[in-house]
């Protein structure tokens, strides 16, 4: 296909394939599938398998999370045993953190960054697949403490030390057998494999991007996982080292957090939350990616302020790895650390506010369009503001002495890790799934799921909040029936039954649409980034021609061809 | 129960200042909606909204009036965080109302009707003033906020300690809790006697905190708010409960598997009778003479590894003192009233009130097991 | 919608008529991984000066460790040679790439087979193990961390060895081989911070 036989259009010229690539459905035998599968080192059947496995462990970790609320639906319930419940709580939210949230949020960088700065596949295709296989082995070594160590009775020997896993509960001294060894574990390996996708994502927004994709024309999505990526290297590290530290005192009979022996049990509250807090920007950047790019093409407009957003984001990544410390107001720090600590956690109010704003005048003036993926970023708009509220809440420190660990608490980071994050994960998938399948997601389902889940979400979460002002204190099994937790704590059961038919409609959505779904075409939301540029599903080496493009919305300037983005830049 | 009169106060304060935006917000909600179809959808929208609003505020209005409510007046370090609190939250709420409601009049205004042609908005790319103008903003906000936290972290943690203070030192066990009073030397678990602190005249009485084992966290939230115990670490903070009753609470650092059961009692006590019941506290068991067997019992098991009994062999450091167990009100860091009843089953077999406890089952005869719940019983 | 064959944008500008070189893909790759292992350096570090003199009992360090002046010698040197001899795979000498490349292998040779001699010493003469005192846990964690990475380095050293031995080595693979001697470069200047931490400051 030569460049001049091409018409000339206003100084774009169009690269029409007349020959689309056929779909790359299953072509021989279910084995021969599965092993190209397994084989692969192509980024978006990773990516799609990244988002599989963490889809699983979504229901895998949602049905935890209904057995922990099963268990604190009434006082004295005896629905599981002390020893079963604190093992739900811990793999629940190991799981959901490091098993759900990371590797979803990885898959779709995966799949989307090649495709949208125009590139043919990651920069390291064999580490990529590696950094897969080793997150996929992280959660099998995780579950497997389900059936290892004394068998199924009493859940077995899943960790029981809660996700941050305070020393000394982890010592030899308190966690005899192997529960706290396969966390560990599990952990270290799946960190070896976040690190590697970050050094890729890194790589490849580097080094891959297409002709005339200058650092200010990459899509706010690949910026902000460049970000991201860059706080899995400093802040991931960290934990790896830390459990290092702890294998050694478990297996070597070092001291590290031996408090007998002079060691410390305070340094490793440090150190998990030197890792703990910037790990919660790692997870809610990808959200925000997703928002940049939904909340235009659904608006009609380009993103307002998309400078001040790059701004936003390295700023939110800077002032994160400085604000650990808020999750330690009631250690007994010293009075200036703990003004420091909340002056420095406030002040991320600030970049995160102007994201805020940036979404909010990008639908000013627009004509919102509220298909499925747009009507869950407009819940999570919402539902970010009041999140990150409460969390400001939080990072005044003498109000942290009372609501610290309670369950307002637990209502403050459900509401970001589920009204934030599962909400744009859930957008993420309505927006691309048809790219990655050919085919739409059902809308009226989708809608469906949508009011569903926003219904639950809302009985959950915003009830929880006030169990957490009466002094219900998180991690317990059951609690005292006069303390008034008892109607609260039965809504919120409620509301979690509702948000579990809404992800069980979902579900239903996605089996339906892979194989009943409309035909979507390369573009069906009429947007403006590359990867719309291609079929649904891309071809392996995803563009027939390299493209070379001249502004930030490269299909605009296709589609537009009188009114050229780059007149703006 | 120290909860009448006091803070239920200041809830009105509280709904007068949140009413009026709400019904602002709403009223711009109505003014925007327009001639646009689906509104009959606003309209139950809004029905659910303020039906969850009314939800929660009445719950909110409960909330107060818990024993174990963060809205308390009923000591200074309390306090202090609650007006704090109600300061954040009005200028949070504040901000989602202003934020929020901007939002909402995007979205509505704005969506997509059904009869727009085809073309695009008009493209719109930034403005730097604008994006200054939110940037400072909520620069100046922080500011505001900061300063107000820092006033009140100093004044919560670098209070001085006045020398009629009393001195407890607390440590965490898993999964109950020890006293100290160096000052009367004597030991005692799991109920907190403290004498009431009159703000004129205050007497407040300053914690130590530490832990035999792993970390745990000290928490009574109607009098402050709570701060860890952490092995080989000594933490401090203070109490001055200005009216005499008892305060609940538990701990609050996931210790292991009875985390849930590792409740906590404070007697908030007038001088007087607070100096009656440490002079109790002081002196050795009580001695009676129909109860030896069952002292007999007690001293020849492995009981005295783990309890201490003041004026008998007994000195083991595992378990709560018992030298006076009969002033406490309930067993086992509250999972089980102190009857004669409980007590026996709960030395027949822990497991019946707490199945993680570090208390192994005895194994004793029915009959020792009388008796040595009846010698308990006589420790006064 | 747009049309059912999609559209590849290729923009027509005096920009695109321009070479579009991007750095090498490699480079970025490890300054990414020296970020990543500089972390959790930085971790074990903090944990090392956290805890000096806290060790209540058993051997210090004051007592039990002489200072590595010539091993540490030997591998700051080596960052030396090493640059020497990328500058001779520049310039395609050879036979002088495979001696600086050579020398920069024996200088770390040197280095391991003293700290070998050093923790010999420790172990057996002083008694102190991994969990002998939080002195031993911390020291012989960083110190071994770093020891790993040395030996990590000298077997990739000692690979690109052998494939110029073999003659495989041209230098169309400079940027590969400036890749490995960043991360060299990168072991070496940790050890100048161990080296401060454990034998100056902690002693
Ligand atoms: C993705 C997850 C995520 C995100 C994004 C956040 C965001 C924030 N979090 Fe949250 N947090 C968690 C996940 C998250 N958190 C988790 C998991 C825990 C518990 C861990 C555990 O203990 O298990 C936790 C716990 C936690 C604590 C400790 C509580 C405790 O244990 O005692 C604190 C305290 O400061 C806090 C604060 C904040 C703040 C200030 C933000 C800010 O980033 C929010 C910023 C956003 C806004 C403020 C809204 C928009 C801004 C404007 C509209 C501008 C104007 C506003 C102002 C000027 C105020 N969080
Ligand atoms: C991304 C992160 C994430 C997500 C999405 C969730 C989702 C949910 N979480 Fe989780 N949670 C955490 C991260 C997360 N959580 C973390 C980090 C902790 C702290 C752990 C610790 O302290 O150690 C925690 C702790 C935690 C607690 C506190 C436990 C305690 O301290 O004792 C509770 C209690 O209610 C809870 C509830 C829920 C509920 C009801 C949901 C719901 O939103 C889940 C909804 C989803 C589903 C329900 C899945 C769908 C299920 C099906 C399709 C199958 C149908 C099954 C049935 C009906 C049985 N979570
Ligand atoms: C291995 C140590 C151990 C032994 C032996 C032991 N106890 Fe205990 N005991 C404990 C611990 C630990 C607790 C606190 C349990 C808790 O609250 O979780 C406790 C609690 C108690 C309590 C409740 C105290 C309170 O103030 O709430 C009583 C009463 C008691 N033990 C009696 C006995 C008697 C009688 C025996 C001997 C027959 C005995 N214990 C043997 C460790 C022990
Ligand atoms: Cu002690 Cu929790
Ligand atoms: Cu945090």
């Amino acid at each position: 296909m030569s460049d001049s036989a091409l018409p000339l259009l206003g100084g774009v010229r169009d690269v029409t394939i007349d020959h689309a690539p056929p779909r790359v459905t299953s072509k021989g035998t279910f084995l021969e599938t599965a092993h190209s599968w397994v084989v692969t080192v192509d980024h978006k059947k990773l990516g799609i398998m990244y988002i599989v496995y963490s889809l699983l462990f979504l229901v895998v970790a949602g049905i935890e999370a209904m057995v922990i609320r099963v268990q604190l639906a009434i006082p004295h319930n005896t629905f599981v045993s002390p020893q079963v419940y604190n093992r739900v709580f811990t793999m629940h939210g190991t799981t959901m953190v490091f098993f759900v949230g990371m590797p979803i949020l990885i898959g779709f960088a995966n799949y989307l960054i090649p495709l949208m700065i125009g590139a043919r596949d990651m920069a390291f295709p064999r580490l990529n697949a590696f950094s897969f296989w080793m997150s996929a082995l992280g959660g099998v070594v995780l579950y497997y403490s389900f059936i290892g160590g004394v068998g199924l009775s009493n859940a077995g020997s899943a960790p029981d030390m809660g996700w941050f896993a305070y020393a000394p509960l982890t010592s030899k001294a308190f966690s005899r057998g192997h529960s706290t060894d396969y966390w560990t574990i599990s952990l270290l390996i799946s960190g070896v494999g976040s690190i590697g996708a970050a050094i890729n994502i890194i790589a490849t927004t580097i080094c891959m991007r297409c002709k005339g994709m200058t650092m200010f024309r990459l899509p706010l999505l690949a910026w902000i996982y460049l970000v991201q990526a860059v706080l899995i290297l400093v802040a991931v590290s960290p934990l790896t080292a830390a459990q290092i530290m702890l294998m050694v005192d478990r297996y070597l009979g070092g001291h590290f957090f031996d408090t007998q022996a002079g060691g410390s049990a305070y340094i490793w509250i440090h150190f998990f939350w030197i890792f703990g807090h910037p790990e919660v920007y790692v997870l809610v950047l990808p959200a925000f990616a997703f928002a940049n790019e939904i909340i235009p093409t659904f608006s009609r407009k380009a993103i307002f302020g998309y400078p001040a957003m790059v701004a936003a984001t390295v700023a939110i990544g800077f002032v994160s790895l400085g604000v650990w410390a808020h999750h330690m107001f009631t250690v007994g720090m010293t009075s200036v650390s703990n003004a420091f600590f909340t002056l420095s956690t406030m002040l991320v109010a600030v970049p995160t506010g102007i994201k805020i704003f940036n979404w909010v005048a990008t639908m000013w003036g627009g004509k919102i369009r509220f298909a499925t993926p747009m009507i869950f970023s407009v819940g999570f708009v919402f539902q970010f503001l009041l999140a990150g509220l409460t969390g400001i809440i939080l990072s005044v420190s003498p109000v942290d002495w009372q609501l610290h660990n309670s369950y307002f608490v637990v209502a403050h980071f459900h509401y970001v890790l589920v009204g934030g994050i599962l909400f744009m994960i859930f957008a993420a998938i309505y927006y691309w799934f048809p790219k990655m399948t050919g085919r739409m997601l059902d809308e009226k389902l989708g809608k469906i799921h949508f009011w569903v889940f926003l219904i639950g979400f809302h009985l959950t979460f915003d009830f929880m909040h006030i169990p957490g002002f009466l002094g219900m204190p998180r991690h317990i099994y059951t609690y005292e029936p006069d303390r008034g937790w008892g109607p609260l704590n039965m809504i919120v059961t409620i509301g979690a039954f509702i948000q579990s038919i809404g992800t069980l409609i979902f579900v239903y959505n996605l089996v339906h649409s892979y194989f009943k779904g409309k035909e979507a075409g390369p573009d069906p939301w009429d947007a403006w980034t590359l990867e719309w540029a291609t079929t649904s599903p891309p071809p392996s080496y995803n563009f027939a021609v390299e493209p070379v493009v001249g502004s930030r919305r490269p299909l605009w300037d296709v589609k537009h061809p009188d009114d050229l983005d780059s007149q703006w830049e | 129960m120290g909860d009448e009169g006091g803070p239920g106060d200041y809830l009105p304060a509280l709904n007068e200042k949140a009413a009026p935006n709400l019904r602002y917000a709403s009223d711009r909600g109505s003014d925007s909606a327009l001639s646009f179809p689906s509104k009959k959808l606003i309209r139950s929208l809004r029905a659910a909204a303020a039906g969850l609003s009314v939800l929660l505020l009445t719950s909110s209005a409960y909330a107060i009036n818990s024993a174990t409510s963060v809205f308390s007046r009923d000591a200074t370090p309390a306090s202090g965080s609650y007006s704090l609190q109600l300061f954040v939250y009005a200028i949070t709420i504040g901000i989602f109302l202003v934020v929020g409601g901007l939002g909402t009049y995007a979205v509505i205004k704005f969506r997509a009707k059904p009869g727009d042609d085809k073309s695009e908005p008009v493209q719109i790319f930034g403005s730097n003033q604008i994006e200054l103008s939110w940037t400072i903003i909520p620069i100046l906000i922080v500011v505001v906020l900061f300063l107000t936290s820092a006033r009140m972290i100093f004044a919560v943690q670098d209070a001085k300690q006045p020398v009629n203070s009393v001195k407890v030192t607390a440590i965490g066990h898993q999964f109950w809790w020890e006293f100290q009073y160096p000052d009367y030397g004597f030991t005692t678990a799991n109920e907190l006697h403290v004498p009431v602190s009159d703000p004129k005249t205050p007497t407040p009485t300053f914690l130590k905190l530490s832990s035999a084992d792993v970390i745990h966290s000290f928490w009574v939230p109607r009098l402050a708010g709570k701060t860890d115990m952490i092995p080989a670490r000594v933490n401090e903070m203070w109490i001055d409960p200005y009216k005499p009753g008892m305060y609940l609470g538990q701990c609050n650092q996931y210790c292991g598997t009875e985390h849930a059961k590792m409740l906590l009692r404070v007697y908030v006590q007038p001088r007087a009778e607070f100096d009656a019941w440490a002079r109790n506290q002081q002196k050795a068991a009580a001695d009676v003479a129909e109860a030896r067997a069952g002292r007999d019992v007690f001293e020849s098991q492995s009981c005295i590894n783990c309890h201490a009994v003041k004026g008998t062999i007994a000195n083991g450091r595992f378990g709560p003192d018992l030298t006076h167990l009969m002033s406490r009100d309930t067993i086992a860091a509250g999972a089980a009233q102190n009857t004669p009843d409980n007590l026996r089953r709960w030395i027949e077999n822990p497991e019946v009130f707490k199945s993680g406890s570090n208390m192994p089952a005895m194994n004793l005869s029915p009959e020792q097991l009388t008796q040595v719940t009846a010698y308990l019983s006589t420790l006064k | 919608m747009s049309a059912a064959t999609p559209t590849i944008p290729h923009a027509h500008s005096a920009a695109s008529a321009e070479p579009w070189v991007m750095p090498y893909k490699g480079r970025v790759g490890m300054y990414s991984l020296i970020l990543a292992e500089s972390a959790i350096f930085i971790i074990f570090v903090i944990a090392y000066i956290y805890y000096i003199g806290r060790s209540t009992y058993g051997p210090q360090p004051k007592d039990v460790l002489e200072v590595p002046i010539l091993a540490s010698i030997c591998l700051l040197s080596s960052s030396f040679t090493i640059w020497l001899a990328e500058r001779a795979l520049h310039k395609r000498a050879m036979g002088m790439f495979s001696a600086w490349w050579g020398g920069t292998i024996l200088l770390g040779l040197i280095f391991m087979i003293y700290t070998a001699l050093e923790w010999k010493k420790l172990i057996y003469q002083d008694g102190l193990t991994v969990s002998t005192n939080l002195f031993g846990t911390t020291y012989f964690c960083l110190v071994g961390l770093h020891a790993f990475h040395v030996i990590v380095g000298l077997t990739m050293l000692s690979l690109v060895f052998l494939f110029g031995l073999m003659g495989k080595l041209t230098p169309n693979h400079t940027e590969r081989v400036e890749v490995l001697s960043l991360y060299w470069h990168f072991v070496d200047a940790v050890w100048v911070v161990v080296f401060t931490v454990v034998y100056i400051v902690g002693r």
